[in-house]
């Protein structure tokens, strides 16, 4: 699953996954995230340094598979409790600003 | 049917993406009610929600049903996780999805679609449905939206999507295939089939390449395919788009592009800046699912027969009278679940090529209510148009009337609708009369010319207002020349 670790991260990768989270980063934070990232990354590379060869990856750090539930229907929440909920609703459901576009 | 033989030089190559839901009474991985239509967002819960704090666990339904698609289309099941796959828009309050990235529960599978070559499945994997986003104000449609309106009552529904190799090179093999995807999902009980509601959904990429070169060209996903006439019209809508464009010098871009089924085109969605980066990573609240090989040998044990299986006994009940000409007529009959009610009445002595028939054709136009028809009834009233004691357009009026709901049996059926075999009496007065009323027409029948029986029959008919058999009005003609 993980692939080579990348020798260092760029400011420019720090800022493209700032904005796919939608965070907005002032410069002086991307340059403290661009080295807090790659110190990171850094001690994720000693890993990648050892002979992993036949070694599972971990998918879970709990040893469990198939965790599951019967399929049975149990009550949802109240409507208007969700709906209290809402930044805004109309006809009942959530209301939200218009989604293509959004440059406009 | 438009082909790619049409693409003079040229041949499509179609991958399809197809959704299902699955028939769970519940979510994915919460215990809100799985139904269509119901008041929105009353089939909510603070994990559908995505509310802090909230836990996901797995549908052990959604997975068994999993395992059947992967049984029936050949495909090796094992274990598999779960992702996330993060991205923003409102369907998903979330803003991730929970689906299977690089380990699907399902992969390497195949179908054939009946009368085209196999189609290889690369996989089929678990994920949640999203919510239903309305767009309101503008034109209505997604561009020029003002604001949306979301209903997650289907945010966290069961879906399995499967992913064709792409194996297809023609719009009918395409439409073959999701054909015979659906009857598959619907024979084995893992979804309703429903392309029309949305519960059944279609992508296809699309692309083109020169004949005889070996590397696929650039792809176009198409989306917004809500029938099998839609899928067909769009593929060879698109193939051809490409085609153009490549012949004019021009370079085909990867991009989703929307079907618009009244304008008969596809045109190019705007995608968002870096919509494809979805950071999949494996989802920390759920574990690895792994059904193992007792699971997967107790459903292959317990799975209702294929479409595929289900052909091949009514042929062979058929037998000899399976010609080509009625192998569609069997298709239909299995697509309908009807081929229980054809097996009894032709297991009861009645000729294979009525039973087919009537189902194929008269039944389909209420198949949900020739499902649940008592075979009994079926049987008894085919055995009275096989003996001639009634016509075929009485048996059709009869039967019609079966499936609207009358009660009694065939007979009683027939006997109140005024409807038996006629008096031969009368049949011969209203043969003579005929005879008397077209003799031109009589008497180039009498010197050999069977072109000319079809009138006539349709004559004697007309005056017994249909009451007549078809075979003893021929037979009677006959007999007088
Ligand atoms: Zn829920």
């Amino acid at each position: 699953m993980i692939g080579p670790v990348p020798d260092a991260i760029s400011r420019d990768d720090v800022i493209h996954v700032a904005r796919l989270a939608r965070l907005s980063l002032t410069d002086q934070e991307v340059d403290r995230f661009t080295r807090h990232l790659g110190d990171i990354l850094t001690h994720a590379s000693d890993v990648a340094s050892l002979d992993l060869a036949g070694v599972t990856p971990t998918a879970h750090p709990l040893p469990l598979v198939n965790v599951l539930r019967p399929d049975v229907v149990v009550p949802s929440l109240d409507r208007q409790e969700v709906l209290a909920a809402a930044p805004a609703v109309e006809d009942e459901r959530f209301m939200v600003p218009r989604i293509l576009g959004e440059q406009a | 049917m438009a082909d790619s033989g049409m693409l003079s030089g040229w041949e499509m190559v179609v991958g399809l993406e197809v959704h299902t839901e699955l028939l769970t009474a519940t979510k994915l991985f919460c215990g809100c009610a799985n139904e269509f239509g119901a008041e929105p967002n009353t089939n909510v819960c603070p994990v559908c929600l995505g509310l802090p704090g909230s836990l996901p666990v797995l549908n052990q339904a959604a997975v068994d049903l999993a395992v059947r698609i992967g049984v029936a289309l050949h495909a090796s099941v094992g274990p598999s996780l779960f992702h996330r796959k993060n991205y923003f828009y409102p369907d998903m309050p979330k803003d991730y999805q929970i689906s299977q990235y690089d380990e699907p529960i399902c992969s390497n599978g195949w179908l054939e679609p009946p009368g085209h070559p196999r189609v290889g499945i690369v996989r089929a994997h678990l994920e949640e449905d999203t919510g239903k986003t309305s767009h309101m104000g503008g034109d209505g449609r997604i561009h020029g939206a003002e604001r949306s309106l979301v209903d997650y009552n289907r945010a966290g529904v069961p879906l399995v999507e499967i992913v064709s190799a792409p194996d297809i090179w023609s719009s009918g093999q395409a439409r073959a295939y999701v054909s015979e995807l659906r009857a598959i999902l619907i024979a084995i009980g893992a979804s309703d089939g429903r392309m029309e509601e949305g519960s059944l959904r279609v992508d296809a990429n699309v692309s083109v390449m020169r004949k005889g070169a070996t590397s696929l060209g650039t792809r176009c996903e198409i989306k917004n395919l809500n029938s099998l006439r839609s899928l067909g019209r769009a593929i060879d809508y698109e193939a051809r788009r490409q085609v153009d464009l490549l012949n004019s010098g021009g370079v085909v871009e990867q991009e989703t592009r929307h079907w618009n089924e009244s304008t008969g085109r596809t045109a190019s969605m705007r995608s968002k800046e870096e919509a494809f980066d979805y950071r999949y990573f494996p989802d920390p609240d759920l574990v690895p699912l792994d059904p193992g090989e007792d699971w997967v040998d107790r459903v292959r044990l317990n799975m209702a027969p294929l479409p595929a299986d289900r052909r091949a006994a009514l042929e062979a009940a058929v037998g000899e009278d399976a010609s080509s000409a009625i192998a569609g007529q069997i298709a239909t009959v299995v697509e309908l679940g009807l081929d229980g009610l054809v097996t009894a009445a032709i297991s009861e002595g009645v000729k294979a090529r009525l039973a087919v028939a009537r189902a194929a054709n008269e039944a389909a136009a209420a198949a949900d209510a020739a499902r649940s028809l008592d075979a009994g009834r079926f049987v008894q009233l085919l055995k009275m148009e096989d003996s001639a004691q009634l016509s075929a357009s009485q048996t059709k009026a009869v039967l019609a009337e079966l499936l609207a709901g009358a009660e009694g049996s065939p007979e009683e059926v027939a006997a109140r609708l005024g409807l038996g075999s006629m008096d031969s009496a009368v049949l011969d007065a209203a043969l003579d009369a005929v005879i008397q009323a077209h003799p031109e027409e009589w008497e180039r029948f009498r010197g050999g010319d069977n072109k000319v029986i079809g009138f006539l029959v349709g004559q004697v008919m007309r005056s017994t207002q249909g009451k007549a058999d078809g075979k003893a009005v021929r037979a009677g003609l006959a007999s007088r020349i």
